[in-house]
Parts: structure tokens; C-alpha cells; sequence
């Protein structure tokens, strides 16, 4: 399957939830060095929900697609819930089998979000090893 | 050396030889700077030595174990006559480049690099003529001097003979860059290097596979290369040094092999090459590139220079039709076989993810050659690279899948 379809492009071209908070309870940036793709999530969080979300930054298709998809599923759910997300629901919203490579671009939105909102540094996916 | 007579590649010839061309669309292989793709004849070499005369080499007092003895001793006398060196045991068989420069580094480096000695390096260096540099200026105290480019990506030797003073020991430099492809002027370095008593360690990864290098007109101190950059299996490089430097290097790995006699608390050492081969080596792989030389030189390096050239000119010109691309380095005439290249708002993981539905393998990355990258100011290129196997056809498709990509990425923009 070609990764280049459409709704990925969509949320390429066009991004769900970009820019920044003003002032927002939770930010957090990183990159990754291997390709250069960078990627900040801002957060505002009232009553242990997640009421705004907002992430910015560049790379390829991939990752700049699934931050836009994460950010959308994570609006007005509660903290307790997106702890849960993992690495196989990233994958379910893209749809399609990545290389190792690329799997990273996908991943790096829900590190930096993991990284910022509960201080786990690890890929998705590598948590226990 | 002779100089066979003059005649073109027979790239169609060539390409029945590679199984992995046999598909349709065939694959456009262009990602040959990595790695090139593998001949039959070097295959079934690698075979008839598993299948008939597997063993181990140097010790065995059995007919296979001398067969295999003397195939590996006659990849390296290959190995040695390709890159015109004066004696065979001045080619040490190692892993791949990376090993060749870590074996100089340590070996030559720890006992001739002292504290507020200077080495030069070259901006455009990959990370395996880099880091290995690094530890040792770490280890030692000593200062790494960078070498900068122009905006045309070729060397500054005005800059060269400023930074070169009698505290320079080494100067360590690519022959051709493998993210520009630029053919660095080795020859008038390596002289003016001598000339201050610095020695001159030639990564030549993207050189030897590609035109005919000679150790002995160079002068070089060290030259390193790789196998799997030249038809070859991977798993086997090689080191040149010149005879009197590496045999008054000490040991890089200790082991089997490479010792004359052991003791409890002292050993003496083999004579080369085998003092710097510890361990049961790459055999098969050894072989494999034997017969990979015989291929190229077969096919004719100075043929397949022509070739390279004739689509690099060709790439250059189609390429350069395309609205905002950004193509890296010098002319085509200034360079070897690579194109390095950037096209307006589309990330080059997506330009070579793109290309890859067409089936068509580019690089896309900082080609370990991060220090370039940010005086080029970009985080990563796309690299097309070729080997003797590449037609005019497979810049054809680069061009189109290029021009596909313009239009998938940059459709309502």
C-alpha cells in the first residue's frame, strides 16, 4: 500500500491543531536527530482533561500527519487515557505498514506528548526493554 | 600499469549478471554509494567456497584448508594489484573502511600523536574518517583542524596551507566526498602534507570502486575502501599503508593468528600482513571481493568512469529543469558518480519514499555526514548514486518520480 495516500496528505497539507497555547499547562519539544523532524505539543488540562491541544513543528509527511491524527484523538480525553495510548494505536490511525525508519516519524508526536505529560522518555514501543 | 585499450561499457551484458535487475520495472537501483548490488560470478565464487572447499585458512593440514588458504591469499594479491601497491602484504584485510582507519587511528595513531599535535580533517569527511579521529584526539590531547569548502562544494587549499603547520601529524581526507561527490585534489595535499612531516590517511570508500587510484603515484600513508562498495560481498575492507609504517605499528587486535610465538606473560608478533588479521577473518567475503575485482577491472574501470560521468552529466541536466530543486556540490566534471539534491517543500524522507513506490532506491538522510549537512544548512539530502550497472533510463525514472512528487506534495499549494 503507498504510504502517499490521501488522508495522510490531508493531514499534511492541512494539520489538525497547528500552532501554539498561550501560556498552555504542558509544552514540550524534541526531535528526532536521525532525520532532523521536530515536533512541540502544547497542552491545557483542566479537571485531569485535556481541553486544548496544539502542536507545531516540521519533518516529512509522516510525522507532521500523525501529530495532526494524535492531537484529534486526544482533545477532551483525560490524562488517564492517553497514558494509554501506544504504539499500535499511532499505527491504526496511519493505516499502513511502515519500515523501521519511517515508524519513528510516526512515533515521535506521542513521545514528545509521553515525554511532556508524564515523563517517560522512551520510544513507544521500547518502554520495557 | 597497462592501459587496456579503450572500450565502452557493455551495460547490457553487465546487467545479466545481477539477478536483481531481472524484474519488471526492473528496480533503479540508485543508492550505490551505500552499498552496490552483488554479480553472479562474485556469488558463485563465494559459493564454490562453502560448497567445496569450506574451511579454515593458514593452520589446516588438508588440501581444502590449503585451497582455501591460497584463494584468500589470492584475493589480496587482486586487492593489492588493483591500487598498484609495491608489495601484496601491504594490503590488511579488515571489516570495511571504518576498521581500516580505527586499525590506523589506534594502531599508528596512540604511538605517533601526542598532546598540541594538530590533525586536519576535512568538513565533508564521512563519520568513519571522523569519529575515529575524535577518540583519538581525545585519548591523546591532540587538536582537530577542519578544513572548510566553498559554496561550490569543492576544498579551500588556500585555507589547507594556513591551517598546515609543523604541528600537523596527520591530515585525514576523503577522496571523494560521498555526499558531493567532489574528487578532493589528494595528490597536491598529500604533498604539501610531507612537506611538514604529516602523514596522509586517504578514505578512498568512493574512489577506489569508481577510477583507477595508485597508491604509489598518490604517496598516500594509508588508504582504506571497502568491498561491498564495489561488487563485492560485505563483511571485508581493506588498509594500505606504506610498508615501513605498518611495520613498525604495533598490534591493533590480538589473537589467534596474528601472533609468531606466546608466552604466559609476552608474545611476538606475525610478520604482516597476519599481525594485523587476529582471528579466523572474512574468507568467504575475501574471496568474494578477489572476484569482484577481477569483475570491475574486467568490465574496465576507465570505462565505467566515462559511464559514470556520461550520466551524471545527464542527471545534472534533467534535474536541473525541475522548478525548486537544489542540487549540492560541484560540476559533473568536478566530480564522481553522486547527486545530491533537495527539492522545495517536500522532506527528503518523503522524496525517497515517493521515489520507492516507483521502485526506485535513492538515500535520503544526513549520509553520516552531519558536520556537511549543517554547513550546507540543510538537516538532510537526497542522494542518487551510480554504479556501472545504471542506465540512462534509470535517471529517466528518477526524473519522472521526481516530477510525481512535485505534483503528490505540492498539489494545492
Amino acid at each position: 500500500m503507498n504510504i502517499y495516500q490521501e488522508e495522510l496528505l490531508d493531514h499534511y497539507e492541512n494539520p489538525s491543531n497547528y500552532g501554539t497555547l498561550t501560556d498552555p499547562d504542558i509544552s514540550h519539544e524534541e526531535d528526532n536527530p536521525l532525520c532532523g523532524d521536530r515536533i512541540r505539543i502544547d497542552l491545557n488540562v483542566e479537571d485531569n482533561t485535556i481541553k486544548e491541544v496544539r502542536f507545531c513543528g516540521h519533518g516529512c509527511t509522516i510525522s507532521q500527519a500523525a501529530a495532526s491524527m494524535l492531537t484529534e484523538a486526544i482533545e477532551g480525553k483525560t490524562l488517564a487515557e492517553v497514558k494509554q495510548f501506544t504504539k499500535d494505536d499511532i499505527l491504526d490511525m496511519i493505516g499502513i505498514p511502515l519500515g523501521p525508519v519511517r515508524l519513528k516519524c510516526a512515533l515521535l508526536a506521542l513521545k514528545v506528548l509521553k515525554a511532556g505529560a508524564y515523563g517517560i522518555n522512551a520510544w513507544p514501543g521500547e518502554e520495557d526493554e | 600499469m597497462d592501459t587496456p585499450q579503450f572500450r565502452p561499457l557493455d551495460v547490457g551484458a553487465i546487467r545479466n549478471d545481477f539477478p536483481i535487475f531481472a524484474t519488471t520495472p526492473p528496480l533503479a537501483f540508485l543508492d550505490n554509494a551505500a552499498s552496490t548490488q552483488t554479480p553472479r560470478p562474485v556469488v558463485e565464487a563465494m559459493d564454490a567456497y562453502y560448497d567445496t572447499y569450506r574451511s579454515n585458512i593458514h593452520r589446516g593440514i588438508y588440501r581444502i584448508s590449503e585451497e582455501a588458504t591460497e584463494q584468500y591469499e589470492r584475493a589480496r594479491e587482486k586487492v593489492a594489484q588493483l591500487i598498484n601497491a609495491p608489495r601484496t602484504r601491504q594490503a590488511i584485510f579488515t571489516r570495511n573502511t571504518t576498521e581500516s582507519i580505527n586499525l590506523v587511528a589506534y594502531s599508528w595513531g596512540n604511538e605517533n600523536i601526542s598532546e598540541g599535535d594538530e590533525i586536519i580533517l576535512t568538513i565533508m569527511e564521512h563519520h568513519s574518517n571522523l569519529v575515529p579521529w575524535q577518540l583519538l584526539a581525545q585519548r591523546t590531547g591532540a587538536k582537530l583542524r577542519f578544513l572548510e569548502i566553498t559554496d561550490e562544494g569543492l576544498l579551500d587549499f588556500t585555507q589547507f596551507r594556513e591551517l598546515l603547520t609543523e604541528k600537523t601529524k596527520l591530515v585525514a581526507i576523503g577522496h571523494v566526498s560521498n555526499v558531493l561527490g567532489s574528487i578532493n585534489p589528494i595528490q597536491s595535499i598529500i604533498v604539501e602534507a610531507h612537506a611538514v612531516g604529516a602523514k596522509v590517511v586517504v578514505d578512498a570508500a568512493q574512489s577506489v570502486p569508481h577510477f583507477q587510484v595508485d597508491v604509489q603515484q598518490l604517496d598516500c600513508d594509508f588508504l582504506a575502501f571497502s568491498g561491498h562498495k564495489m561488487c563485492g560481498p560485505t563483511g571485508i575492507g581493506v588498509l594500505y599503508g606504506k610498508l615501513e609504517l605498518l611495520e613498525e605499528m604495533p598490534p591493533f587486535l590480538g589473537g589467534g593468528s596474528m601472533i609468531r610465538s606466546v608466552e604466559r606473560d609476552i608474545s611476538s608478533y606475525a610478520e604482516l600482513p597476519a599481525k594485523f588479521e587476529a582471528g579466523t577473518p572474512s574468507i568467504a567475503e575475501a574471496i568474494g571481493l578477489g572476484h569482484a575485482v577481477d569483475y570491475i577491472t574486467k568490465a574496465n574501470l576507465a570505462a565505467l568512469q566515462v559511464h559514470e560521468q556520461e550520466l551524471l552529466k545527464y542527471a545534472h541536466r534533467r534535474l536541473e529543469d525541475i522548478e525548486g530543486i537544489t542540487l549540492y556540490g560541484p560540476a559533473p566534471h568536478q566530480k564522481a558518480g553522486v547527486i545530491s539534491f533537495n527539492m522545495e517543500g517536500i522532506h527528503p524522507h518523503d522524496v525517497a519514499g515517493i521515489l520507492d513506490t516507483h521502485s526506485i532506491a535513492v538515500r535520503a538522510g544526513h549520509h553520516c555526514a552531519q558536520p556537511l549537512m549543517k554547513r550546507l544548512d540543510v538537516i538532510a539530502t537526497v542522494r542518487a548514486s551510480f554504479y556501472l550497472y545504471n542506465t540512462i533510463e534509470d535517471v529517466d525514472r528518477l526524473y519522472e518520480g521526481l516530477c510525481r512528487a512535485q505534483k503528490l506534495m505540492t498539489r494545492r499549494k
